[in-house]
């Protein structure tokens, strides 16, 4: 139940506040639905270097989950989804998106599969009519429960030593499996999982043992330089591990006001994930004719600039002249040592014309823009992917 | 003396055109037959120390192209703002509105779960009608029956505006400009309180009820309008809505445009096909090069024009052309803030619109009571208290309240409205709020009650009509007022409309004078500076 007296506060504390708040020196927060997230606890550098060098822990309480239960969990979210569902064991976790009946992309999440016929959905956007009326004919139960998990990332090389450290011996869990251990007399859940393209894994448990667990945690951390970090450093990670965010690298088909913005599963170069020997699933039929005639406008791609201004919203030219696309998000990498950027460009400007790509920066010099114009080659994605990332059983650094 | 432009009425619409002529060089007057202006959007003191918006009481409409051509900021237009809203339930709960987009959820969340998530989507898709039809405000319609230069290049900018769509959009456009609100609700929400929210746009000021199809346009009609480019979003004339007024005619002066006020104009003087000016209601002439009429369509050449003058075809489509009356209105001088006894301390809901009508079913049942002829005892109300924001309009501690009724029919089973009728009307209103905020009864020192016979009587609007003339379909663009007149210009020369019977139709919005003022100064070959319709997003 909500309570009448909501509107006193816009914006929710989440489970793990009493912890992060005192430790959050510049107060920087932001708003992640309907959530008060930090953008950063006061020194955003030494929060990205914790997160590629020992561990580091992100609040994900805000992120909006969805639990999907009852017999026909696996045929629903098989006809939603463009991923093979029945292929996802239990324990098992993967990256999806799904798609309107046009077959453009209105989310991207993760499906974690907690029993033959118990999932959580994990996403950006909220999507719970359009959750509902996909229900039609599937005896199947779909509830929003975004507060009623708490949830960590813990993410960097250290990690794995972290959690042994902490009592939990996750050497064995591969990359997208699931443990779960005893804690603070409930149930922890540990994935491997995470957002920075390093080794990382996400914790799980009860709003009501999430203070339990973070100081558990920062205890058991504490030899490794265990600190939080906030959103700022997070993207920082998640560009170089050249992962998408809905709303900020592409618009959710059911929000785009102009008709051209939304895109294809293609055009964000995300058509890997789909099985087209599955069943029907929704959108299949317009992305078998986008595929056949190809008729796809976009390419999303990585790019690597010249020079090192980071080229956030900047417009891509083709031989400086013609307008061919645009960055969504851009960062000088510590880590690869690279000026790098996530970006649309019309077809065929990705492949067949991808020479003579040139990149518009506004670089900011003392107050006064300076416009730059600056040669860039598409790079692939992920731009930056450690070993350690996937060995099984992970380092201990 | 002849002046080139008489402007009959001094309505905004009137204003908005004589300030655009005077600007360009015209010498202008404005014929106003009441001792104060404004027509609508008046503010007039009717109890000492309060100032009320005695008909139109939010502003979102007026467009802001127009305050800057016009300077109006300089001459002290200033637009708030406003938060808030709620429905009060026959439950004893409550819906309330909130700025703040998770706030907002989290109370449709107390009603729907998944109407909460649903309401980003619904707001997208209005939002994509908006941005078709607001480009068409600021421009003259084109007249589909002609193939001059001009109008076949404006049906072809029409044509493809609508090819840029797809077809999906375009089916989604033709169902949502004929069907019902009703029915559009229903394709979005399941809780019954957040439709009867929702739906209440589509039924102000218009004789259809929520289940009338057509009714989802008006709702465009209102969301269209922009505070600041927060597309949507109300907000209030500071000083009341005569504030408008006021600045258009300090504008007006300001370049040398006078405004007669006092005498009504009895007659529309034409020599030899073309109108040559008027003459008042005290006998006196006025002449001039053209004469512009902000009255509507319907008084102006049934009540003003000799039928003589007037193709027959043009006045049998005047007098079909649908001005039902639908509304009336209630304004109170409060000695404080009423207590809605649903609402916690401290709720901002107050500072926005207040509602008592909890179903879209409820709506169409006052709607049933208007259709046959009685204004309805479970009354639909808008009610605003403005002065939660304005500080201007009342001594501190005290409050102005406009309460916006549906449905009152123009006259009551066929006859006139009696003094007793209205007074019967006023009490349903009040008793509705006081039943939500007992003790509301007892705050009140001042009341104005007006149905569509005091509207008709006091702004000259046919049958009480608020927009000039109903807002359905069939009388937009091309077509409104009639078909082959969309472009302000009458069938006798230099007689021109340029009131809220004309595109893009009624609420303050100023676009119809700002159009007709183009057509006139194009006609004369004179330029003049006028921005551009500003982009939705
Ligand atoms: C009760 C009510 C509430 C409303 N609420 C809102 C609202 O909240 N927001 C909104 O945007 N819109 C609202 N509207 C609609 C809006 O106010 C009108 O559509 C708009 O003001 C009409 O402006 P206009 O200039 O076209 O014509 P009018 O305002 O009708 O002006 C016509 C003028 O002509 C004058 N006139 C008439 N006959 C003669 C004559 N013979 N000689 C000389 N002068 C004459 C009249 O006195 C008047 O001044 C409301 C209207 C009413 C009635």
């Amino acid at each position: 139940m909500i309570a009448r007296l909501h509107f006193n506060k816009h914006l929710l504390e989440t489970p793990f506040y009493p912890r992060t708040a005192p430790l959050n020196k510049h107060s920087e927060w932001g708003a992640w639905s309907g959530h008060l997230s930090a953008t950063g606890f006061g020194d955003t550098e030494m929060e990205y270097t914790a997160i590629r060098n020992g561990a580091s822990v992100y609040d994900l309480c805000p992120m909006v989950k969805y639990r999907i239960t009852g017999p026909d969990a696996v045929a629903y979210l098989d006809r939603l989804t463009v991923r093979n569902v029945a292929k996802l064991t239990p324990g098992g976790v993967h990256y999806t998106v799904w798609c309107d009946d046009a077959g453009k992309v209105l989310d991207d999440g993760t499906l974690f599969r907690h029993g033959p016929q118990d999932f959580l959905l994990c996403c950006q956007e909220r999507h719970l009519p359009w959750l509902t009326d996909a229900t039609l004919g599937f005896e199947v139960a779909v509830e929003e429960i975004t507060e009623t998990i708490a949830a960590l990332s813990l993410q960097g090389p250290c990690t794995a030593s972290v959690l042994s450290a902490a009592g939990w011996d996750v050497s064995s869990l591969r990359p997208f499996r699931m443990t779960k251990v005893p804690f603070d007399g409930t149930t922890l859940t540990i994935s491997r999982t995470g957002f920075t393209g390093d080794l990382g894994y996400e914790l799980w448990i009860g709003p009501a043992h999430a203070l339990a667990l973070w100081d558990h945690l920062f205890t058991a951390g504490a030899p490794w330089g265990i600190r939080p970090i906030g959103s700022d450093a997070l993207n920082m990670a998640r560009i170089e591990a050249g992962f998408l965010i809905a709303g900020m690298d592409f618009i959710p088909a059911e929000q785009a006001l102009r008709e051209d913005r939304v895109r294809s599963p293609f055009e964000l170069g995300l058509d890997w994930l789909i099985d087209w020997n599955k069943d029907h699933f929704n959108g299949r039929r317009a992305l078998i004719r986008e595929r056949e005639s190809r008729a796809s406008q976009w390419s999303l791609v990585g790019l690597d600039i010249a020079g090192n201004v980071s080229a956030e919203g900047s417009l891509i030219y083709h031989a400086k002249q013609k307008e061919v696309g645009y960055i969504t998000a851009a960062l000088w990498s510590p880590t690869t040592k690279r000026n790098l950027a996530i970006a649309h460009l019309k077809r065929p400007y990705a492949a067949a014309k991808s020479d003579n790509l040139w990149v518009e920066i506004y670089a900011l010099r003392e107050l006064q823009y300076v416009k730059l114009m600056v040669p860039a080659r598409i790079t692939p994605r992920p731009f930056f992917t450690p070993a350690r990332r996937r060995a099984t059983p992970p380092g201990r650094f | 003396m002849t002046c080139d432009a008489l402007i009959i009425g001094a309505g905004h619409n009137g204003l908005v055109t004589a300030c655009y002529l005077a600007r360009a060089g015209m010498k202008v007057t404005v014929a106003e037959k009441n001792d104060w202006i404004g027509g609508a959007a008046v503010s007039r003191e009717l109890y000492p120390g309060f100032t009320y918006s005695n008909c139109s009481y939010v502003c979102s409409l007026f467009r802001p192209e127009i305050m800057r051509d016009l300077e109006l900021p300089r001459y002290g237009l200033q637009i708030l703002p406003y938060e808030g809203g709620v429905v009060f339930m026959e439950n004893g709960d409550y819906l309330g509105m909130f700025r703040d987009h998770d706030a907002n959820r989290r109370e449709f969340a107390r009603h729907s779960p998944r109407d909460a998530e649903a309401y980003d989507r619904y707001s997208r898709d209005i939002m994509r009608h908006c941005r078709f039809i607001r480009p068409l405000l600021m421009r003259t319609p084109p007249d589909p029956s002609s193939f001059k230069p001009r109008d076949l290049s404006e049906l072809a900018y029409l044509g493809r505006k609508a090819m840029e769509l797809s077809e999906v959009q375009i089916s989604d456009m033709i169902r949502f400009w004929t069907m019902s609100i009703s029915d559009f609700l229903d394709g979005y929400f399941e809780s019954p309180v957040i439709k009867a929210y929702l739906a209440v746009s589509a039924i102000i000021g218009t004789a259809l009820g929520p289940m009338s199809p057509g009714s989802a346009y008006v709702l465009l009609h209102h969301y269209m309008g922009d505070v600041d480019g927060n597309v949507g979003a109300w907000g209030f004339a500071r000083g009341g809505m005569g504030a408008i007024t006021q600045a258009l005619k300090a504008s007006l002066e300001a370049s040398g445009g006078t405004i007669k006020a006092g005498h009504g104009v009895e007659k529309v003087l034409v020599r030899n096909g073309r109108a040559v000016g008027v003459e008042l209601d005290n006998g006196e002439t006025l002449h001039a090069t053209r004469v512009i009429s902000n009255m509507d369509v319907r008084r102006t050449f049934l009540k003003h024009v000799a039928a003589d003058e007037l193709p027959s075809d043009f006045v049998r489509q005047v007098k079909r052309f649908k001005t039902r009356g639908s509304s009336g209105k209630l304004n109170i001088a409060l000695d404080a803030a009423p207590k809605f006894t649903a609402l916690p301390e401290g709720a901002p809901n107050l500072r926005g619109d207040l509602h008592f009508t909890d179903t879209v079913e409820r709506m169409e049942r006052a709607y049933d009571d208007w259709k046959s002829g009685h204004f309805t005892r479970d009354p639909f109300q808008d009610v605003m208290i403005p002065t939660m924001i304005d500080p201007t309009m009342t001594p501190p501690g005290k409050h102005f309240m406009s309460c916006f009724v549906q449905y009152a029919p123009p006259r009551i089973e066929g006859r006139d409205w009696t003094d007793a009728d209205r007074d019967a009307f006023g009490q349903a209103c009040v008793n509705q709020i006081n039943r939500f905020a007992p003790g509301f009864k007892d705050l009140i020192l001042h009341m104005e009650v007006r149905t569509p016979r005091e509207l008709e009587a006091e702004v000259g609007l046919t049958e009480g009509n608020i927009f000039q003339g109903e807002l359905t379909f069939d009388q937009l663009l091309f077509n409104r007022p009639v078909p082959g007149y969309a472009q302000y210009r009458s069938p006798i020369k230099a007689l021109w409309m340029c009131g809220s019977s004309t595109h893009p139709g009624g609420g303050v919005m100023g676009a119809p004078g700002r159009n007709a003022a183009a057509e006139i100064l194009r006609d004369a070959r004179m330029g003049i500076d006028m921005s551009d319709a500003y982009a939705v997003l």
